[in-house]
């Protein structure tokens, strides 16, 4: 059985590696991207002077042979689920008996006037990355429209070659629409203390051109004018899948899969950010462009091909980011608003660059009063497994809080804040809690072992 | 990638955008050498006390003042801008320049130390460069330097300012700072101070950190001999070596790692933390590299068991020939080609080109030893957090050791490595927080496996267990 899949991200990669593991069939995974597949989260790195861009490779080049997964660099201009066939940019028709789509996503753009100038441009695929370095050297100023997660990292890119930046956002506050207000706040200072112009409730009128075909800068819409050689536009991604539009496979924003990752078209599957699910799990999205739901993609639709059908289980939300300096993680529902029945215990630390939420259910709530729901931590590293068990569990605020120190992965020697929460407790509640673990391994494998068990 | 590798998709590598302050930092620094390089040069005899202060004076200043310049201006955080795009620390002309010095300086410093200004015979006076540190020497332990008094003063200073530096790139840190001050204080009172103070009133030198097999001369006669005719001290010191390699390495490796020797108390390590930080991601992590350095490192272990044995038995029989082998020639060999090339020349002259851990990584039969009961007596590892990794590789580019610790961190594994030296860096350069480095054994045995077999047992119905 020969099985292609076009594109070779976190998603495609996943799948390959793991039908390998389980079965025999014959792998040919199709990139017009990169002849070796890559950590695209790592490109920042790359331009920041960090990483090579070899540093970025998932394995060493010889893994992929050894592991007999054939590439081939090169791109997919049309699919045909009839005779069962991929049609390449050079007029090559392959054929397949499994097609998996894992084609990734593409910027967003707004039809704002002059977006299509010269030196305008977002940040997803490598050519983006060679486009902006090579041209760095004439920009002196850059303009960021979007206040996500790809615009601060592009902040951090731009500043890390003393370029002046200014970062619009629609936002009031940044990525408020995720981040509660008080994380958002904490970040809106981080990238203002590396020296970036945050201009937050403004948004993109239009861009300028400079007389050739450059951009010359920007109209806000609090119609400000500001110079830039650069505009990077970062308000989103959406699924790269134009080149299915001729091919019968349904299609919304994205590939439409349904619980086990298959498209409208017989043995045609799609995973990673161009999939968008018919019946998402509650609470969550269609469509999750990120790493991880990516891979767990990847490991689902290896699994469901070689060793029986599984529905994919996206498990317990968890993401991390690093915005500037400060490490971010989340596990489980953090809402950036206050909602009823939810309360949230929240501590941060003294130089702003510390945090601890933990949300929970309150007492008067219909269902699993007080059961902790979602952690956010900023600048604070905590453990995933422990902070899902809790949550699975549907652990009390009360039980969890005594046993804080377990979730706790910062290196050792760093200062413990676990306690700070009981205090915090006792003023909200009344009740008095005493922390009684601490980050110790052995009582970490103890805590995980007995709920395993 | 047929476009990806012919990219140019670094900068390229050219020299550093130094600010005004930065650059007249390091004048100071540049003129604080040059005036030590006029001494040397013109085998200079006078005024060593005055030269030798200015120039320590205005090297120490110049290297704070830039530390401070470089690091303390910035908020704290990951400071690897540009690493991969500057000459110095990216291979360029001044990383090669660099190299050639420092590896030049070894060859003088081991067999030419005449051409540093050596005094010649007994009792010839010094002049140039160790003539320079005479007064130094005196005021230690009442005599003239020699090549060897230069070194360690050259090697403490420089560890003490570029730890100073490390510790403002890492101030955030507080394992690396710890870890800093530990080994600059093992370096200064253990390796610089006492040992030169013992000479000083007529007692062996002895360096109680430096412990067999990385010290290999302890069981050689002349430093048996030493050590007994020294009395009750001497004793002690002779109890001390033998204690600290067969009792106190392998329980203090059980507990911690061998971290506690290679990144918080050695010497070679202490240098190659400090002053050999800036090249840290130089060392590859190639498989490759890894199948090297297994059989080179364990064949400088099992070379210096072997002199070792055939010396005790040449004391203890007086017969120095074994088959073909024999135990003067054998020690004379190891002294050249490790003691002298590899960990000298080789170990820290190839700093700026194959990375700050070479001796340590492919040569230090202590690191072999430490190694092996790292691997299989050890609470030791390095856990990874969940599924959270994103393979950026920040992890493995900056491991001294060359571990591929992403290639771990990807699949959910544990790293249980012999090589691994404990610095905590991946940890730290990890943008998402997904390594830690712990003491534990409960789960030792099933963290190993990788997260895919384990979910693969959980879906199974299989549970992970303990110590399976």
């Amino acid at each position: 059985m020969r099985i292609i899949i076009i594109g070779n991200g976190i998603a495609g990669s996943t799948a390959a590696r793991f039908i390998r593991k389980y079965s025999d069939h014959e792998i040919l995974m199709i990139s017009e991207e990169s002849e070796y597949p890559f950590s695209r989260t790592a490109l920042m790195y790359v331009y920041m002077g960090h990483l090579r861009l070899e540093h970025t490779k998932l394995y060493e080049d010889g893994f992929w042979a050894k592991n007999r997964i054939d590439r081939l660099h090169g791109r997919v201009t049309e699919i045909n689920p009839v005779s069962k066939s991929v049609q390449l940019h050079n007029g090559q028709s392959l054929s397949y008996d499994i097609l998996i789509l894992a084609c990734g996503s593409l910027p967003k753009k707004f039809d704002w006037p002059g977006q299509d100038l010269q030196g305008v441009q977002g940040l997803y695929h490598l050519r983006d990355l060679q486009q902006l370095e090579d041209q760095t050297g004439r920009i002196r100023k850059a303009v960021i429209v979007g206040g996500g997660l790809i615009g601060v990292e592009l902040a951090e890119m731009l500043r890390s070659r003393n370029i002046a930046v200014s970062f619009l956002a629609i936002e009031s506050s940044f990525w408020n629409t995720v981040l509660p207000a008080e994380e958002s706040a904490m970040v809106n200072e981080e990238i203002r203390r590396h020296g970036v112009d945050l201009r937050l409730n403004t948004g993109l009128e239009e861009i300028y051109n400079d007389g050739s075909g450059w951009v010359a800068g920007v109209r806000t819409g609090h119609d400000d004018h500001l110079e830039a050689q650069f505009v990077g536009l970062t308000v989103g991604v959406r699924p790269n899948i134009g080149f299915l539009y001729n091919s019968d496979i349904e299609t919304n924003m994205g590939v439409m899969v349904d619980d086990y990752l298959r498209s409208s078209q017989k043995d045609i599957y799609a995973i990673g950010d161009c999939a968008e699910l018919w019946t998402p799990r509650p609470g969550r999205k269609a469509i999750e462009a990120i790493w991880y739901t990516g891979r767990i993609m990847g490991e689902t639709v290896a699994h469901t091909l070689c060793k029986g059908p599984v529905k994919y289980d996206p498990g317990i939300w968890y993401n991390s980011a690093k915005f500037f300096d400060i490490e971010y993680q989340v596990y489980g529902e953090i809402e950036p608003q206050p909602v009823e029945h939810v309360q949230s215990l929240y501590w941060q630390g003294a130089n702003g660059k510390k945090s601890i939420r933990i949300n929970y259910n309150s007492a008067t709530s219909p269902n699993f009063p007080l059961a902790v729901r979602g952690f956010c931590l900023m600048g604070i590293r905590y453990r995933q497994e422990v902070c899902e068990q809790w949550i699975r569990s549907r652990a009390t605020i009360e039980t969890v809080l005594p046993q804080l120190g377990l979730a706790n992965f910062d290196p050792e020697f760093f200062p413990q804040y676990e306690s700070r929460l009981m205090d915090l407790y006792y003023i909200q509640s009344g009740k008095r809690l005493i922390l009684k673990s601490g980050r110790d391994r052995d009582a970490v494998t103890r805590f995980l072992n007995k709920i395993n068990e | 990638m047929k476009n990806a590798e012919s990219m140019s998709l670094s900068a390229g590598v050219h020299s550093a955008n130094l600010s005004p302050v930065q650059k007249g930092a390091l004048g100071l620094v540049g003129s604080g050498i040059l005036i030590q390089l006029i001494y040397w040069i013109s085998f200079k005899t006078q005024n060593a006390s005055v030269w030798l202060w200015t120039s320590i004076l205005l090297v120490s200043a110049g290297s704070v003042w830039y530390s401070y310049e470089t690091y303390h201006a910035h908020p704290p955080g990951i400071k690897n801008n540009g690493v991969w795009f500057r000459s110095l620390t990216a291979r360029g002309s001044l990383a090669w320049l660099l190299a050639v010095i420092l590896t030049g300086f070894y060859i003088l410093l081991y067999w030419y130390p005449q051409y540093l200004g050596q005094g010649q015979g007994e009792g010839g006076a010094n002049s140039g460069l160790i003539r320079l540190f005479d007064p130094l020497s005196q005021y230690l332990k009442g005599k003239p330097a020699s090549q060897w008094f230069v070194y360690g003063t050259f090697y403490t200073l420089i560890m003490f300012l570029m730890g100073i530096k490390f510790i403002y790139k890492y101030r955030h840190d507080r394992y690396q700072v710890l870890r800093t001050l530990s080994v600059l204080f093992f370096q200064t009172a253990f390796a610089f101070i006492l040992p030169e103070i013992l000479q000083g009133l007529n007692r062996p030198y002895f360096d109680f950190k430096n412990i067999w097999p990385l010290n290999y001369y302890f069981f050689f006669d002349w430093h048996i001999d030493g050590l007994i005719q020294s009395g009750m001290l001497g004793y002690f010191m002779l109890f001390w070596g033998i204690v600290s390699f067969l009792v106190l390495t392998p329980v203090l490796t059980w507990f911690y790692g061998k971290r506690w020797y290679c990144s918080w108390v050695c010497g070679c390590g202490g240098l190659a933390e400090t002053a050999g930080d800036p090249f840290r991601h130089l060392s590859s992590s190639s498989l490759k590299a890894w199948k090297v350095e297994r059989w080179m490192v364990h064949g400088v272990l099992v070379f210096v068991v072997v002199m070792t044995a055939m010396v005790l038995y040449t004391r203890f029989t007086g017969a120095a020939n074994i088959l073909f082998l024999n135990s003067y020639q054998l020690s004379a060999w190891y002294g050249f080609f490790i003691g002298a090339a590899f960990s000298g020349v080789i170990g820290v002259g190839f700093y700026p080109l194959m990375g700050s851990r070479v001796w340590c990584r492919f040569g230090c039969p202590m690191a072999a030893y430490l190694g092996i009961l790292q691997k299989t007596k050890s609470r030791f590892r390095i856990t990874v957090n969940g599924g959270q990794c994103i393979s950026c590789g920040n992890c493995s580019t900056y491991c001294e050791m060359g571990i591929d610790v992403k290639s771990y961190a990807q699949r959910g594994q544990d790293v249980v490595r012999a090589s691994c030296v404990g610095c905590g860096i991946c940890s730290a350069v990890c943008p998402r927080g997904v390594l830690r480095l712990e003491n534990g054994i409960l789960d030792a045995g099933y963290r190993t496996r990788t997260k895919e077999e384990l979910d693969y047992e959980e879906r199974s119905g299989m549970k992970p267990g303990v110590n399976k």
